[in-house]
C-alpha cells in the first residue's frame, strides 16, 4: 500500500512537473531573439537600426532584435567562421563581392514571397538592376539596402593653392577627364600633399580600381563570370594609366605611403557618397563631390552594394524575414537613405535625397548621387571571390613596382584565375 | 603481516576490498592532475582528432554540406603549386627567426651577466616587447615600417634613402623576421641569463690559471654547460616559429606575391578566407607533422650536441 501511494505521488509530481516545462517551453517558444551582423559600430546607424527594431517589437512584441557589429575588414571571415561554428546569426549584412557566394550556396532564406506578402511593400519600386546580384532562379534571396555611388571628394583649398583648376572649373569647361585629374593630383602632390587617393585599394584591395579601369571599359571577367578579360587591351591601358599615375606624375600616392583626405592631406580621394560623414567639423576644407572623370570609354559609374540576408539555418528564419521586410519597407528606406542609398525608384529624387543627406547640394544630389545609381554598375563579384581576389592581389604586387611590366603581368593572372572562373 | 590482514576481514567477505591504498593512491593522483588532463582532452586530443576527421571531408560552411572525399584533400596537397613557395618561405622565416633570435639573445645575455650598476635597468628593457600585446606590438611596427615612416624618416636624417620596407619580397621577410625578433628576444635571453649564472665559476678560474683566453672560455666552457638551454630555446623558437600568425596578417598579409606567406597564414586563408575547411585541416595536419617530427629530430640530436654534467 505505501508503495502504490508513493508510485502515485511520483506520477503526480512528474505529471506537474511536466506540464510545467512543457509550459515553460512554450513560453521560450514565444520569445523570439534575432540577431544581426553588420559591419558598422557607427553609433548614428545603431541608433537608427535600433528604433527600426522597436518599431517591429510594437506588432510583435515577442521579437527582440540585437545587432552585432563585427570589423569590416575582416567581416565575412569572421560571419564564416560563426557559421562553421553552428552559431549562425538570424540575419547578415553581405558585401556585394561575396553576393555570389551566399547567394548560390543555399545559406539563405528566400525572401520574394514575405516582401511581396507585407503591407505597403512594393517590392517592383525596387530596380531590377540593383537586385539582379541578389537573385537566384527569380527569387530574392538578399534585399540591397545600401545602393551607394562611388564620386571624388575635392579639397578645393589644396587644388587652388596649387595653381591648378578645380575638378568644378573642368566639369564646367568639359573637360573633366582622367588625364585632367590625374594632372591636377601631381600639381597637388608636387606642393608636398598627397595628390589622388583611391580609398581602401591600400594596393590590397585591387577590386576598388573597378571606379578608375570602368573608365577605359575595363572589367576583370566577362559579363557570365567565366572567362578572364584582365589581359585584353582595355585593361591594360588603364593598368598602365594608374601605374604611371603612381611611379611617373607621382599622383596618387605609392605603395606604402598613407595618405588620408578626410584630415586635409590629399587633393581628391575616390569613395563612396556615405563617407561624407567623415569630412572634418573642426578646422574644416572647402570640399566639392563631383561624378568620376571620364575615360577613354567615356562617361560611366560605379556602385557599392550591401544586402541584408537571412539565414537558412536560423530557427526563425520566417520572423528574421518578416523583420527584413519591415526593415526595408518605403517608410524605414526612406529612413535609412541617409546613411545608406535606397534602390527604391520612389525615394530617388532630389527632394528626399536632400532631406536625408544635408551635408550634399542639391546639384551633387542630382549629378552623383541619383544618375549614379540610375546609370552605375556594381563592383565586380564572382563565385569564391575571396580565392580569386587574393590571387590577383599577390601577382598584382608586381604591378606596383616602378619597372613593372602591366602586360606580363595580366597574361599571368589569366593564367591563373582562368580555371577558377570557369568553376 | 598479510595473514593478519586477512584475519582482521569482516565476516562473510572473502574478496579484498575494491579501495586498496595504491588505488586510492593513484586515484588522488588523477584527481590532482584531472584539470590539466581535462584541458588536453577537450582542447587538443579531441580537436586534433577532428582535424584529421575533417580533413577527409570537403565542408561547404555556406551550403552545410560536409562529404566525405577520402584523400582527395592529402591529393590536392600534393598537387598545390602555391604550397612549394609556402613551405619555402615558412623555411626561411624559421631559420632567420631561429639563427637571429638564439644569437641576440645569447649576445645580450652575455653582454648583461655583469655585475655592473643599473645593468637591472638593460635586462629590464629588453625583456619589456615580452609582455607587451603582440598586435599592438606589431601594429606600431607597421606605421614604422612605411615607406614615409618612422624608421626611413631616421634614415633620411643621415641621408640615407631607405627602402619601402614591407612592399619588396626581401625587405619584407626581414622586417617581419626583425619585428618576431625583438618581440621575443627577452624570452630567451632570460633563459641563457639563467643559464649563465649557473656556470660554476672554479671552471673559468681554472682556465685561467691554465692560460685560456676568453673565446677559448666560451667555446669551451660556457656553451656545453649552457647546451641544455640552448636546445630548450631552439626547440620552443622553431616550434613558435611555425605558428607565426598575427604579424604576417598586419604587416603584410602574405606579400609581396607569395612571398611571406608562411604555412599557418596559408592555412587561414584557405580555411576561414577561401571556406576550404577540408583542406585548411588537411593543411594543419601538415604542420602538425612538420612541428612533430622537427622536435623529435631536435629531441634526438640532443645525445650528441648536449652536454649534461650530471
Amino acid at each position: 500500500m505505501p508503495y502504490q501511494r508513493t508510485l502515485k505521488s511520483t506520477a503526480c509530481a512528474l505529471a506537474i512537473l511536466g506540464s510545467l516545462a512543457l509550459g515553460g517551453t512554450a513560453q521560450a517558444q514565444d520569445a523570439v531573439n534575432l540577431r544581426m551582423t553588420i559591419w558598422s559600430a557607427n553609433e548614428a546607424h545603431l541608433k537608427l537600426f535600433n528604433e527600426i527594431a522597436a518599431g517591429f517589437k510594437k506588432d510583435h512584441p515577442n521579437v527582440s532584435v540585437t545587432y552585432e557589429s563585427l570589423p569590416f575588414e575582416t567581416y565575412t571571415t569572421a560571419l564564416t567562421t560563426q557559421i562553421a561554428g553552428g552559431n549562425a546569426p538570424d540575419m547578415a549584412w553581405i558585401f556585394e563581392t561575396s553576393a555570389y557566394d551566399f547567394v548560390k550556396s543555399g545559406a539563405l532564406y528566400p525572401l520574394t514571397d514575405t516582401l511581396k506578402a507585407a503591407e505597403g511593400y512594393n517590392l517592383e519600386d525596387v530596380g531590377t538592376g540593383a537586385t539582379e546580384r541578389w537573385t537566384e532562379d527569380g527569387k530574392l534571396y538578399a534585399y540591397p539596402f545600401s545602393t551607394s555611388p562611388f564620386a571624388v571628394f575635392v579639397n578645393n583649398d589644396l587644388v587652388k593653392a596649387a595653381g591648378a583648376k578645380t575638378p568644378a572649373e573642368m566639369i564646367a569647361a568639359g573637360e573633366w577627364t582622367w588625364d585632367n585629374a590625374i594632372e591636377t593630383a601631381a600639381a597637388v602632390a608636387k606642393s608636398g600633399k598627397g595628390g589622388l587617393v583611391v580609398r581602401d585599394f591600400n594596393y590590397q584591395a585591387w577590386q576598388y580600381l573597378t571606379s578608375v579601369w570602368n573608365g577605359w571599359g575595363a572589367s576583370p571577367w566577362s559579363e557570365d563570370g567565366k572567362t578572364c578579360t584582365m589581359a585584353d587591351k582595355p585593361m591594360a591601358d588603364a593598368l598602365t594609366f594608374i601605374h604611371d599615375a603612381v611611379f611617373t606624375k607621382k599622383a596618387i600616392p605609392g605603395p606604402g605611403e598613407t595618405v588620408d583626405f578626410f584630415a586635409g592631406n590629399a587633393a581628391m580621394t575616390i569613395t563612396q557618397i556615405s563617407r561624407a560623414s567623415l569630412l572634418p567639423k573642426e578646422k574644416p576644407f572647402s570640399w566639392d563631390l563631383v561624378p568620376l572623370p571620364k575615360g577613354s570609354a567615356g562617361e560611366y559609374a560605379l556602385i557599392g552594394q550591401a544586402g541584408i540576408g537571412v539565414m537558412q539555418s536560423g530557427k526563425n528564419a520566417e520572423t528574421a524575414a518578416e523583420f527584413v521586410a519591415y526593415m526595408t519597407n518605403p517608410e524605414n528606406s526612406a529612413k535609412l537613405s541617409q546613411f545608406f542609398p535606397s534602390a527604391r525608384k520612389s525615394l530617388l529624387n532630389a527632394d528626399i535625397l536632400k532631406k536625408t543627406n544635408p551635408l550634399l547640394s542639391q546639384e551633387q544630389i542630382e549629378k552623383v548621387v541619383i544618375s549614379g545609381i540610375a546609370t552605375g554598375k556594381v563592383m565586380p563579384g564572382h563565385t569564391g571571390f575571396a580565392q580569386i581576389q587574393q590571387m590577383v592581389r599577390s601577382n598584382l604586387d608586381a604591378v606596383w613596382r616602378p619597372e613593372a611590366d602591366v602586360p606580363a603581368t595580366l597574361q599571368r593572372i589569366c593564367g591563373q584565375i582562368g580555371p577558377l572562373l570557369k568553376r | 603481516m598479510a595473514v593478519a590482514q586477512e584475519d582482521a576481514r569482516p565476516e562473510g567477505r572473502s574478496s579484498s576490498p575494491f579501495w586498496t591504498i595504491a588505488r586510492r593512491d593513484s586515484l588522488t593522483g588523477f584527481l590532482f592532475i584531472a584539470p590539466q588532463l581535462i584541458g588536453i582532452v577537450v582542447f587538443v586530443l579531441i580537436p586534433l582528432g577532428l582535424v584529421f576527421w575533417y580533413s577527409l571531408h570537403e565542408w561547404n560552411v555556406l551550403a552545410n554540406t560536409f562529404t566525405y572525399t577520402g584523400a582527395q584533400n592529402y591529393r590536392m596537397l600534393m598537387e598545390d603549386e602555391s604550397l612549394l613557395e609556402v613551405l619555402g618561405a615558412t623555411a626561411i622565416f624559421s631559420a632567420g627567426l631561429v639563427i637571429f633570435n638564439l644569437s641576440l639573445a645569447l649576445l645580450l645575455a652575455v653582454l648583461l651577466n655583469q655585475k655592473l650598476a643599473g645593468i637591472a635597468i638593460f635586462r629590464t628593457l629588453f625583456f619589456s616587447p615580452v609582455v607587451v600585446s603582440l598586435v599592438a606590438w606589431t601594429i606600431v611596427w607597421s606605421f614604422l615600417l612605411q615607406k614615409n615612416g618612422g624608421i626611413n624618416g631616421m634614415l633620411l636624417t643621415f641621408g640615407i634613402e631607405g627602402p619601402n620596407w614591407l612592399r619588396e619580397e626581401t625587405t619584407a621577410m626581414i622586417s617581419v623576421i626583425v619585428v618576431q625578433v625583438f618581440k621575443n628576444v627577452g624570452l630567451n635571453m632570460i633563459l641563457f641569463l639563467a643559464a649563465l649564472q649557473g656556470v660554476p665559476k672554479e671552471l673559468y678560474e681554472a682556465a685561467r690559471i691554465d692560460g685560456a683566453p676568453a673565446f677559448k672560455q666560451f667555446r669551451r666552457i660556457t656553451l656545453p654547460l649552457i647546451s641544455p638551454t640552448i636546445l630548450l630555446t631552439s626547440i620552443i623558437t622553431i616550434v613558435g616559429s611555425l605558428q607565426v600568425f598575427a604579424q604576417i596578417a598586419v604587416l603584410t598579409q602574405g606579400g609581396p606575391g607569395l612571398s611571406t606567406t608562411v604555412l599557418v597564414y596559408y592555412l587561414y586563408q584557405q580555411a576561414f578566407q577561401f571556406h576550404f575547411f577540408g583542406y585548411g585541416s588537411t593543411l594543419s595536419i601538415l604542420l602538425f607533422a612538420i612541428v612533430a617530427i622537427l622536435t623529435f629530430a631536435q629531441w634526438q640530436m640532443r645525445k650528441r650536441i648536449v652536454f649534461y654534467e650530471s
